[in-house]
């Protein structure tokens, strides 16, 4: 068991070393002057540049660039923003519990309904519902999710006026200082009357909209996982030990059917945070996501370049949690290759 | 005399089995919604080709009295822009259709390239094992350990945003799930009989890789890249309403989007045309694709 662990968390360095690697040749490919590029200044005087060079170690051979960028990076220095001149870790820190708060939320309205309609669907297979359901999938997964926010903004938030438009809590009513960086908790904390409720209402639109892809596929995987189990042998058999209906679908075919639905949750990680790049767009939401286009329409290097790296670690961390909880319950996986 | 017997001898043989496109047509056409999503794609096709036809007017000439006017059925219309101008008064119909050729450009070609590119890593990495397959299989896990619209950017930040960069970006993006798919099946057919024989008659290696092992791997790449082209629309699409992609005058629906993002208030038909272009095209897509894995990749079928 423990070797399983140690075996697939060695599997994950040579990839961390190959995203640090990626990040570096990339600003190194920016067109342009590279101490302009990472200094955001044009026309610099020749010794001003050759401060720059050295400073920066651009006068040092690749592999010794290289292996610095590295051994700053397992320093925990991701570089300082142009910008804000902000280190760009203390950054990204800041910003992340926004995107964490917003993906928490898409994921519980997934999963929360994608679940219970998947398990329906199969149930009632052919059914009205089960082709209305397979159809919105189908729509939900071929959605582009930046018309479909703003879709919502136009319908919910402009015509009828139930929910804002931007932002994650309505500033000129509610002022506290951050504690744990997730809203609705520091709102909870703050003991203002009516804070929670503005925060929730913020965080409704866009995490509908974050969380409709992953809701299409959790149902339609549902449902196939669901139609899977009620074929077999053991399904029957406790049909026919006479076991109630709901005895039936809920003890015994439910917790095997959901075994690949939770894996497909954990892999779901990925296509969040890309996800959340747009929502974050769209909504205005002060995340990890809006903050990287940013970075871009500022040329803010740097930024983007630690931004990326760290999104893809904790990617890359998640996904080998998932495998090794996923192990931890099954053992076929553990001691498969 | 000899095409006599050849004609009597093809008779039976057809009646028997039918041929393999039409094998092929049976099945697909059991699922209606493939059979639609055929339909409507195919006429997402026709207005692509034949733009210059079709559309009223050039997509990036400006009527400057007329600008952002609503469909013309709605109130302050004009049956001139069938579907309304945008802010800058170019024809909304007319960007739309020409869209069409944009999108499905960037579809194809992403398909294509990763297919080509997927095809022949995917093959080496099978057929050299050792090192060679390590090295391919890892720089693989490390674009798919980085999320894909977030790799995407990345390349176009650093390349700079266009038409042809956000086809490379949304390529590197897809590239891993074909070689892994192709390097799977190909494991699978390597060991086989026919190929072990093919090998002891003497075929040569390149021959080996693409007449004999290939063609066996072919199903389930199809259904893929199918489904790729969809996927790359909305890829790119998303990189163009991010200002990442295809740049301004191009009429690209992503685009499109991000320039009516702030008309949302006043004119919300000028947000809601692109958006629907872009669902529908994928939805057709996507169904054609699923008929073709039902009818091509039996063990894919799903439930």
């Amino acid at each position: 068991m423990v070797m399983f662990f140690l075996k697939r968390a060695a599997l994950t360095v040579p990839t961390f070393f190959a995203l640090m690697f990626l990040t570096f040749i990339a600003i190194r490919l920016v067109p342009g002057d590279p101490v302009e590029v990472r200094t955001g200044e044009r026309g610099i005087s020749p010794e001003r540049l050759a401060q720059f060079r050295a400073e920066y170690g651009l006068d040092q051979p690749v592999w010794k660039q290289f292996a610095d960028y590295v051994w700053q990076l397992l320093h925990g220095d991701f570089g300082t923003s142009i910008v804000t001149n902000e280190r760009v870790l203390t950054e990204f820190f800041q910003l992340f519990p926004a995107t964490i708060e917003l993906s928490f939320f898409a994921m519980v309205f997934a999963i929360g309904i994608g679940i219970p309609a998947g398990v329906v669907a199969a149930l009632k297979r052919g059914s009205l519902f089960d082709q209305a359901l397979m159809g919105l999938s189908l729509t939900g997964f071929s959605m582009p999710i930046f018309w479909w926010g703003l879709l919502l903004i136009m319908l919910v938030s402009e015509r009828l006026g139930w929910t804002p438009v931007s932002g994650r809590i309505d500033l000129i009513k509610y002022y506290f200082e951050p504690v744990t960086g997730f809203m609705l908790i520091d709102a909870l904390l703050s003991g203002q009357p009516g804070a929670f409720r503005s925060a929730l209402h913020h965080l409704v639109l866009p995490g509908i909209v974050l969380g409709t892809v992953p809701l299409a596929t959790l149902a339609r995987m549902t449902r196939s996982s669901m139609l899977e189990v009620l074929s077999e042998d053991y399904v029957r058999t406790a049909r026919a030990k006479g076991l109630s209906p709901f005895r039936v679908v809920g003890l015994h075919a439910l917790r095997n059917a959901l075994i690949p639905v939770v894996t497909i949750i954990g892999l779901q990680v990925g296509s969040l945070m890309a996800g959340a790049v747009l929502t974050e767009t769209i909504f205005s939401w002060p995340g990890v996501g809006k903050w990287l286009i940013e970075s871009i329409g500022r040329r803010d290097y740097p930024a983007l370049q630690g931004g990326i790296l760290l999104i893809s670690a904790v990617v890359i961390l998640v996904n080998l949690t998932v495998d090794m909880l996923y192990g931890s319950i099954n053992p076929r996986i553990r001691h498969g290759r | 005399m000899a095409a006599d017997i050849a004609d009597h001898a093809a008779e039976p043989v057809l009646r028997a089995a039918p041929g393999p496109l039409r094998s092929f047509w049976i099945s697909f056409s059991e699922n209606r919604g493939a059979v639609f999503g055929m339909a409507v794609l195919a006429f997402i096709v026709f207005l692509a080709v034949f733009a210059d036809w079709i559309a009223p007017y050039s997509p990036i000439d400006q009527f400057r009295d007329f600008t952002k006017l609503p469909p013309a059925w709605d109130a302050g219309g004009n049956w001139k822009f069938p579907l309304g101008t945008d802010a800058l008064g170019r024809d909304t119909l007319s960007r739309l259709i020409y869209g069409a050729r944009v999108s499905l450009f960037i579809g194809l070609a992403v398909m294509i390239v990763s297919v080509l590119l997927g095809v022949t890593l995917g093959l080496v990495a099978a057929f050299s094992g050792g090192l060679v397959d390590t090295a391919i299989m890892r720089i693989m896990d490390l674009i798919i350990s980085v999320p894909g619209l977030v790799l995407a950017i990345l390349i176009v930040a650093v390349l700079g945003p266009s038409l042809a960069n956000t086809i490379w970006a949304v390529t590197v993006v897809f590239l891993p799930r074909y070689v892994r798919l192709v390097r799977a099946s190909a494991m699978g057919e390597i060991g086989k009989e026919y190929v072990t024989a093919a090998r002891v008659a003497g075929v040569r290696r390149l021959r080996l890789m693409v007449m004999t092992v290939l063609p066996n791997c072919l199903a389930p790449l199809i259904v893929q890249a199918a489904l790729g082209v969809s996927e790359a629309i909305l890829e790119a699409a998303a990189l163009g309403f991010l200002g990442l992609g295809a740049q301004p005058p191009i009429p690209e629906w992503g685009s499109m989007l991000a320039d009516s993002r702030e008309f949302i208030r006043s004119n919300p038909w000028i947000v809601t045309l692109p958006g629907l272009a872009i669902l529908v095209t994928v939805i057709s897509i996507n169904l054609m694709g699923d008929g073709l894995r039902d009818a091509l990749d039996p063990k894919l079928k799903r439930s």
